[in-house]
């Protein structure tokens, strides 16, 4: 009986503690999460990198020379690209962030160097500036963030957007790759003609159909009207080249350019790199790392019936038509709160343009941003044409603009890529996207 | 010696309802068994619950400490056309989901309480999707769905798309997510009702069979009213868990084409995860909160939830 009568008061006493402890837990927690700390010392170094067998494989490499170098240890925390934007964001956000991570460069990087959380390589390399004169100008171009030096340096290969063709479809029907842009739209008509998708397209991507705007808006007007959209500027959208090139990706999709049903194929199953090496398809308008994809899964393909073209110029266009757009290429930065900043300058610093490394690069079929290499492209890559041919269009380039979904703030970025579905699917004319993408700018 | 008497009597008396009142206790010992079910309840539901209203006056990006802005997110929320397109997918999702599911898994369900020959393999072959994670189920689907190399292109001019481009239309993209949602869920529902049609009293059946009533007015008369409280219960799970649908469609159409099937939860990830403006999302996602507790207080009022009796009650 007395227990009866205690219990109620016990029960009360307990909750209450147990909804204190609770939240002092939670505050505890948020507290830690939200303030910077200094990380642990005896981890080593955490580089956090994208999963790619092979090139995960030539970066621990590069950590094994680092630790003869420095004598830190060092460990690859490989991430899949879906995701990985997400779980950098919130991890750099605490302090248990990597001590050096991977990026795209531009908005990529731009919101960790304004929260002080990149390490100024310039600052730490003072006047020596063998570090970034080691690699192509236009290759760092997208980890200049504001035009100051870059805040990062590249991990990867070049990946300018090129136009691939099916070379035996074109021999087939005795045409060629188009250099301009009547030349494109009478092989579209060919094709379609032919019962051939003409362009093989990822339409449930939409990053995909980017890249055909991107493209054409460089050839109409080169990059200065874009500087504006990028640094959001308020009319920027409604440069004519915009509305023009809106105007004549939905003329292509109106002649069947990319089939009828582009709208559910998907990039990241396979399915339009198949499309285009099983020969449903005549071209496909893609990053250059696409040629590795092709490689490994359509090699006899790639070997006997690929070649590719630059994007076609466009009538009355005044951009450069060597000018370049894709991803420069991916850097590697050093976190501000990492406990060893030394190594992790060491890493990036010094072994990303060593010998070893980038000749790794080379043999796996990346064409690296390192100045001077032409000789060791043609000694060793898997296919020296296709190398040289990229690492010729980059350093010619007079300009490459990094992918504008990765060069813009990522609200701005959603819109544009859900609102260019759209177009792609005629539910919204040029001047509507224009006026849709005004009123988030 | 008359006076004493009553004494005794309500002694007794109180001593009974104290041991009424002690019973009782016993079996319902107030809020201490209630602790570790409040505790993470309270730790990971309202903590986060209150910390994202928070959120809602502040401007984030996730990094650094957020800013106090308040109201402007919830203006901007109030003046965004896009709450409006995401409010009305949700509503589409949530009523077609119910209205597709509901008749499926009750006929189903029915079906399978009864004794027929093969029942019990079939129904374990229709049971199956459940078991399968739901994004497993909307990867696969994403597959089958390929006008390329998937079944679309066989089974697209079957039902009127002879190109196979299903998720590439703004209509064909919605149905897919209701009919992978249906496949998904319609299993679960079926068991919900399998049960409780097997408890409706056979005799019930018998007297109406000798009254002269067909399989359909037994349906109508005796099943169905037997049923209405799983009928509640599975229409408040369907609408619930529809109008929270996230995985099935950030992997089948990752909101599109454009933005044919941003519902409010893909909306708020997007916002949150994608562009990186917590605060926004943050008030999109007390909306959200605000709505489904409304929708599931207005299910309980107006389907008499609270007031439920035993079906079984008089018989």
């Amino acid at each position: 009986m007395t227990a009866t009568e205690i219990r109620p008061a016990h029960s009360r006493r307990r909750f209450l503690t147990g909804i204190g402890a609770a939240g002092i837990g939670a505050a505890v927690t948020g507290c830690s999460a939200l303030s910077p700390g200094s990380g642990d010392d005896s981890r080593g170094l955490d580089v956090w990198t994208l999963t790619d067998p092979v090139q995960n494989k030539i970066q621990r490499a590069a950590l094994t020379r680092l630790r003869r170098s420095h004598s830190s240890r060092a460990k690859l925390t490989p991430f899949p690209n879906t995701g990985y934007t997400q779980k950098l964001r919130i991890a750099m956000g605490t302090s248990d962030g990597p001590d050096v991570f991977w990026s795209w460069g531009g908005e990529s990087l731009r919101p960790y160097h304004e929260a002080g959380l990149v390490v100024d390589l310039a600052d730490r390399f003072g006047s020596d500036t063998r570090w970034r004169d080691a690699f192509l100008p236009a290759a760092l171009q997208a980890a200049c963030v504001d035009d100051r030096e870059p805040l990062g340096l590249p991990v990867r290969g070049m990946q300018p957007v090129i136009l691939f063709c099916n070379q035996t479809l074109f021999d087939e029907h005795d045409l060629r790759p188009p250099r301009t842009w009547d030349e494109l739209l009478d092989v579209v008509d060919a094709f379609v003609d032919a019962d051939v998708i003409p362009v093989s397209l990822a339409g449930a991507e939409s990053w995909c159909e980017l890249m055909w705007l991107e493209c054409i808006t460089g050839r109409l007007t080169g990059t200065g009207p874009l500087r504006k959209i990028f640094a959001g500027e308020r009319g920027s959208w409604r440069h004519p080249a915009i509305e023009e090139a809106l105007d004549r990706i939905q003329k292509l999709v109106r002649r069947g350019a990319f089939g009828q049903a582009f709208g559910s194929v998907s990039y990241g199953s396979g399915g339009a790199t198949a499309i285009f090496a099983k020969g449903r398809a005549a071209m496909h308008l893609m990053g250059s790392w696409e040629y590795s994809n092709l490689r490994n899964d359509h090699r006899r393909f790639t070997e006997d019936g690929l070649s590719w073209v630059s994007f076609p110029t466009v009538p009355g266009g005044t951009g450069d038509p060597r000018a370049l757009v894709g991803n420069n290429t991916n850097y590697l930065s050093v976190n501000t709160r990492s406990a060893d900043i030394d190594a992790g300058v060491g890493l990036v610093g010094t072994q990303l343009a060593a010998r070893p490394f980038i000749d790794a690069l080379i043999k796996a079929g990346d064409v690296p941003a390192a100045v001077g290499i032409e000789g060791r492209l043609r000694e060793l890559a898997p296919d020296p044409d296709f190398a040289l041919y990229v690492y010729r269009v980059v350093s010619d380039a007079p300009d490459f603009t990094l992918s504008w979904d990765q060069a813009m703030l990522p609200a701005v970025k959603e819109a544009m890529l859900s609102s260019l579905q759209q177009i792609f699917l005629e539910k919204l004319s040029p001047r509507q996207f224009v006026d849709a993408m005004e009123l988030i700018q | 010696m008359t006076a004493p008497a009553p004494a005794p009597a309500h002694r007794s008396l109180r001593g009974r309802t104290r041991a009424a009142s002690h019973t009782d206790n016993a079996a319902r010992p107030g809020a201490l068994y209630a602790v570790p079910a409040m505790l993470v309840f309270g730790v990971f539901a309202l903590v986060p619950l209150l910390l994202v209203c928070w959120l809602s006056f502040t401007t984030w990006n996730g990094l650094g400490d957020p800013r106090w802005t308040g109201l402007a997110n919830w203006q901007d929320l109030l003046t965004d056309p896009g709450l409006l397109h995401s409010l009305r997918i949700t509503a589409v999702l949530t009523l077609a989901g119910w209205a597709v599911q509901t008749p499926l898994a009750l006929l189903l369900g029915v079906w399978a309480a009864g004794t027929q020959r093969g029942r019990a393999l079939a129904s374990a072959l229709v049971f199956l999707p459940l078991l399968l994670s739901g994004a497993a189920t909307a990867l696969v689907w994403k597959a089958l769905l390929d006008p390329n190399f998937g079944l679309a292109r066989t089974i697209g001019p079957w039902i009127g798309v002879p190109s196979g481009n299903m998720l590439g239309t703004s209509g064909g993209a919605l149905l897919a997510i209701i009919a992978v949602g249906a496949w998904q869920f319609v299993p679960f529902h079926m068991l919900m009702y399998q049960a409780a049609a097997r408890n409706v009293p056979a005799h019930l059946y018998e007297a109406a069979t000798i009254d002269g009533a067909g399989r359909v007015r037994q349906f109508w008369s005796i099943t169905l009213p037997q049923l209405r409280n799983t009928v509640v219960t599975s229409s408040t799970l369907m609408i619930v868990g529809s109008m929270t649908t996230f995985e099935t469609i950030l992997i089948l159409t990752d909101g599109g084409p454009g933005a044919a099937t941003q519902s409010m939860p893909f909306r708020m990830y997007q916002q949150a995860f994608k562009s990186f403006e917590m605060g926004p999302a943050s008030a999109l996602a007390t909306v959200l909160v605000l709505f489904g507790t409304a929708l599931s207080l207005l299910i309980v009022r107006f389907s008499g939830f609270s007031r439920m009796r035993s079906t079984l009650e008089g018989i």
